[in-house]
């Protein structure tokens, strides 16, 4: 018998017939290959999370090897040696084992905790982009909703995480949040109770922080995750306006092989950069905080950045409690005031976003689906909204740290309540009309290019002894000599070297000129090439 | 009924992909069409190959790789070989993380950076065109879907057999619950057993009804003079585990007033702390009534205690008032007095709930 030889460059065509005999994956795989999706640099805000997430999974499940969700006490005998012969719970030990005793295993700590840190700053970003162009209206009011549930429970997974090590610092944030439970109205007690297993701190609370943060909370992240890229995929992504898009067609790249390898890069970049953070800069350095106690806390205690805004509602809120009797039913009852900033803004605060696209559509009765994204000051009134926005959180974020604002530029801490109460009151109005107006001459500065044309920094002396600067315009002009052109929701150039007129501008300092400088071009578009010619060699000859 | 959706599918003037003539990137395209998608556009960044520019990208894509590798190979040997024990002081030790960190991070940049750039700058740039087919289904395919859909209810005839949908709810709803019972049953735990929101460390009752001795962290008693005039210090209910957080709620801060203070202290008293001070000294929960943190920055000129939590502001000299802040209820007083032995004890527990304020406190 002749053994048959081997025809090695013919395995892969084999091995994806058999497959496609057994799979009939040929059509649907060719389609994700050929899907195409539209590139901008603005597109990668929610990548950056998704990627974060993935080194948040990578790190996580590292430090499950090693951490014990215990309260039981322990008396620390590990290798720093400041805290030894210290009592203090099973947990906190072994997050400083995990610091000091593990080989590589602060790193792996730093990085989950630069990584969640960058994880949430990801979405809040993206979601500003989402918001200001437009993109969660019909048909992705969905996604928006999901993304805005993903923060939310991202801020849960990044307090749980937080609490988890059980160092002086967590303890009071934990213990801050048994008060928020406490503060509810009818059930709070009961909430508590349960939660805690009888009174704060109880025995059985870091056990059941543990699950929620390695099992329950990363499972819905996941799934949420998944339908937020899933309902991208089907409606396929949004584009900005531009030449040759509609709202009915997507120009940019097929997603595989450029579109994937770009995204590939990102991920590594993404990864390598909080592995720089994770190594190169502490963060929560749990031994100098030391162990929980109920009666330690230092000046300056404030939480992460995304839960900071409730730290300062929870400052700024005055001291109004609701005290009242049941017609005699009981010995009277009471509504804290912690109750409002910590439960009620919070609730607000989830459902309204949630409600937006459906608040716009109605208020502006749009009721069609959008492809196309708006640029921000095209929408004066949402930019303006969203801006408002920003300014009550930015107001309450910074009260979350006005503590330490007043310590280091030595102003009187109530003085600084009261200009947070106030600012709350005042900064989001006047962010409202302050970006409304900008973005009305915004708008007009548009309409004045495309009617005049550029400016082109020549200046022309007329017979009569006047100067004017001389204006080129972007398209043939009418008897007024106003230029024709409408405009298209993109970018209006206004430079002459975005219209090619001028030399090429230089590109970075490590590369020779090598092209002129582009016509002014939406992203994807084919660039306009310019006439070939000799000075626009390479100049390295 | 195949070939016929087969012919529908294939547009008359369709390639042949079979045709030998076509190039690898005409048989590309024209799958691409297939897919509704049209790549109009298709430049290779390198259309003579070999050039100097194109050479001296490979470089830099094949430096980034290459960087990759040395800083791997460097972590390596840093995670093996560099002392990573930690050791107190300045020494070797400290710089592994850090060394870690820029080692890995240059690693995973040197890999990003360098399919970026091979994807950015070696592969042909296209623009491509996809028809989004993203309105509503047809018109027929809804119908043929909502009769479907409706259609099953009427075989369920649940319209019909009224008692059928009744009996299955009642059915139901108590499976539902059941589902519900072990996971609400499993948690709840009830706060009013044993008054555990209205108790503290204090109460006589848990140590054998004798008054409990104020104690230091290690549970050593303190006389009067170990707290000098304007001092404070914190105390614990000197019971076993009194200083530990089984006793979140019982940290209290004693302090020695001065004579003036004291006096005017004991004139403002409500009658709910009456007689809760002893001489100078007075003692008030360090938990504050807002959030639970404990009240502990105690300004000795103004009297006033400080939470740095949220900066609510006690004023020790009048009953522990609120005066600024989002706190609204006194630091509650815990009565004081010597025993017979000189030592400090409480009389009895605090006389109201200790901490954050909640729904069936008074």
């Amino acid at each position: 018998m002749k053994r048959r030889k081997v025809d090695v460059s013919a395995v892969p065509a084999k091995v994806a017939g058999g497959l496609d005999d057994r799979f009939q994956a040929a059509t649907p795989l060719r389609n994700i290959l050929n899907k195409v999706f539209p590139d901008h640099w603005s597109f990668l805000l929610g990548e950056i999370a998704l990627f974060s997430f993935i080194v948040l999974l990578l790190t996580g499940t590292f430090l499950t090897f090693f951490y014990e969700p215990s309260l039981t006490t322990v008396t620390y005998d590990g290798s720093y040696a400041p805290l030894r012969g210290t009592h203090m719970s099973a947990a906190y030990a072994s997050s400083l084992d995990l610091s000091f005793d593990v080989r590589g295993g602060l790193i792996m700590r730093q990085m989950h905790h630069w990584a969640a840190l960058t994880f949430m700053s990801a979405i809040v970003v993206h979601m500003f982009r989402i918001f200001f162009t437009g993109a969660f209206r019909k048909p992705r009011e969905t996604n928006w909703i999901i993304g805005s549930l993903l923060f939310w429970i991202g801020f849960l997974a990044g307090f749980t995480g937080y609490s988890l090590p059980d160092d002086a610092l967590s303890g009071t944030g934990l213990r801050i949040a048994s008060a928020i439970m406490l503060s509810i109205p009818v059930i709070g007690s009961w909430v508590t109770t349960s939660i805690f297993d009888g009174e704060f701190p109880g025995h059985v609370i870091m056990g059941r922080f543990y699950i929620a943060h390695v099992l329950l909370i990363p499972g819905a992240l996941l799934a949420l995750i998944s339908v937020h890229l899933g309902l991208v995929f089907k409606q396929k992504h949004t584009q900005w306006p531009g030449p040759g898009r509609t709202e009915h067609n997507v120009v940019g790249e097929r997603f595989v092989p450029r579109y994937t390898i770009k995204q590939g890069g990102f991920f590594m970049i993404v990864f390598g950069v909080i592995a720089l953070m994770g190594g190169l800069f502490q963060i929560n350095p749990i031994w100098l905080f030391g162990p929980y106690e109920a009666y330690t806390v230092s000046a300056a205690s404030q939480p992460d950045w995304y839960v900071m805004f409730l730290d300062g509602s929870t400052r700024l809120f005055p001291a109004w409690e609701i005290r009242f009797d049941l017609w005699g039913w009981g010995d009277g009852y009471t509504i804290p005031p912690i109750f409002w900033p910590t439960v009620v803004l919070p609730g607000i605060l989830t459902m309204l976003p949630m409600a937006y696209p459906f608040i716009e559509a109605r208020l502006t009765k749009d009721h069609r689906a959008h492809n196309l994204l708006q640029r921000p000051r095209d929408v004066p009134a949402r930019t303006a909204l969203g801006a408002m926005a920003i300014a009550f959180w930015l107001v309450l974020t910074l009260s979350g740290g006005n503590d330490v604002i007043a310590d280091q530029f030595h102003i009187s801490l109530n003085a600084m309540t009261w200009a947070g109460r106030i600012g709350l009151l005042i900064a989001p109005p006047l962010a409202y009309y302050v970006t409304y107006r900008i973005c009305l001459g915004l708008q007009q500065h548009d309409r004045e290019v495309l009617a005049h044309g550029v400016e082109t920094g020549i200046i022309r002396r007329l017979p009569d002894g006047r100067f004017m600067e001389v204006h080129q315009p972007l398209a043939p002009v009418d008897e007024h000599g106003h230029g024709s052109l409408d405009y298209a929701g993109w970018v209006v150039p206004k430079k002459m070297n975005r219209l090619g007129a001028l030399g090429p501008a230089i590109r970075g300092f490590f590369f020779p000129i090598e092209k002129p400088s582009e016509a002014p071009v939406s992203p994807g578009h084919p660039p306009v090439s310019a006439a070939p010619s000799a000075e626009r060699e390479e100049i390295t000859k | 009924m195949t070939t016929d959706t087969h012919a529908h599918d294939v547009e008359p003037d369709e390639v042949d992909v079979h045709d030998p003539r076509l190039s690898r990137f005409e048989i590309v395209r024209e799958g691409a069409r297939r897919d509704g998608v049209e790549i109009v556009h298709y430049e290779d960044p390198f259309p003579v190959k070999g050039t100097k520019a194109e050479r001296r990208t490979v470089r830099t894509v094949s430096l980034f790789f290459l960087v990759t590798g040395l800083a791997a190979t460097a972590f390596m040997i840093i995670y093996i070989w560099w002392p990573w024990e930690y050791e107190l002081g300045a020494n070797n030790s400290k710089l592994y993380t850090p060394l870690l960190g820029l080692t890995l991070g240059i690693a995973l940049l040197g890999i990003g950076f360098g399919i970026l750039s091979w994807g950015k700058k070696l592969m042909p740039r296209e623009i491509a065109i996809q028809d989004r087919h993203d309105g509503p289904s047809d018109r027929a395919q809804r119908k043929l879907t909502g009769e479907t859909m409706a259609y099953i209810v009427d075989e369920l005839g649940i319209k019909r057999r009224k008692t059928l949908g009744l009996a299955a709810l009642l059915g139901l709803a108590p499976v539902g619950l059941v589902a519900a019972a072990p996971l609400i049953g499993g948690l709840i735990k009830s706060p009013t057993k044993d008054r555990i929101l209205f108790r503290t460390g204090w109460d006589p009752a848990a140590n054998g009804g004798r008054p409990v001795r104020l104690t230091r962290e290690d549970g050593t008693p303190i006389r009067p003079e170990d707290v000098s005039v304007g001092g404070q210090m914190t105390v614990f209910p000197g019971i076993p585990g009194g200083a530990t957080n089984e006793h979140a709620d019982s940290p209290t801060l004693l302090i020695h007033l001065r004579a003036g203070d004291a006096e005017r202290t004991r004139d403002s008293a409500k009658p709910v702390n009456a007689g809760a001070q002893w001489e100078n000294f007075v003692a008030y929960s360090k938990i504050c009534t807002h959030a639970g943190c404990p009240a502990s920055l105690y300004e000795q000129q103004t009297n006033r205690l400080l939470c740095p939590c949220h900066q609510s502001q006690f004023l020790i000299t009048d009953n522990a008032r609120p005066i600024f802040g989002p706190a609204t209820r006194s630091l509650p007083q815990l009565p004081i007095t010597v025993d017979e032995e000189g030592f400090f004890v409480a009389t009895s527990d605090y006389k109201v709930a200790v901490g954050p304020a909640f729904w069936e406190r008074p």
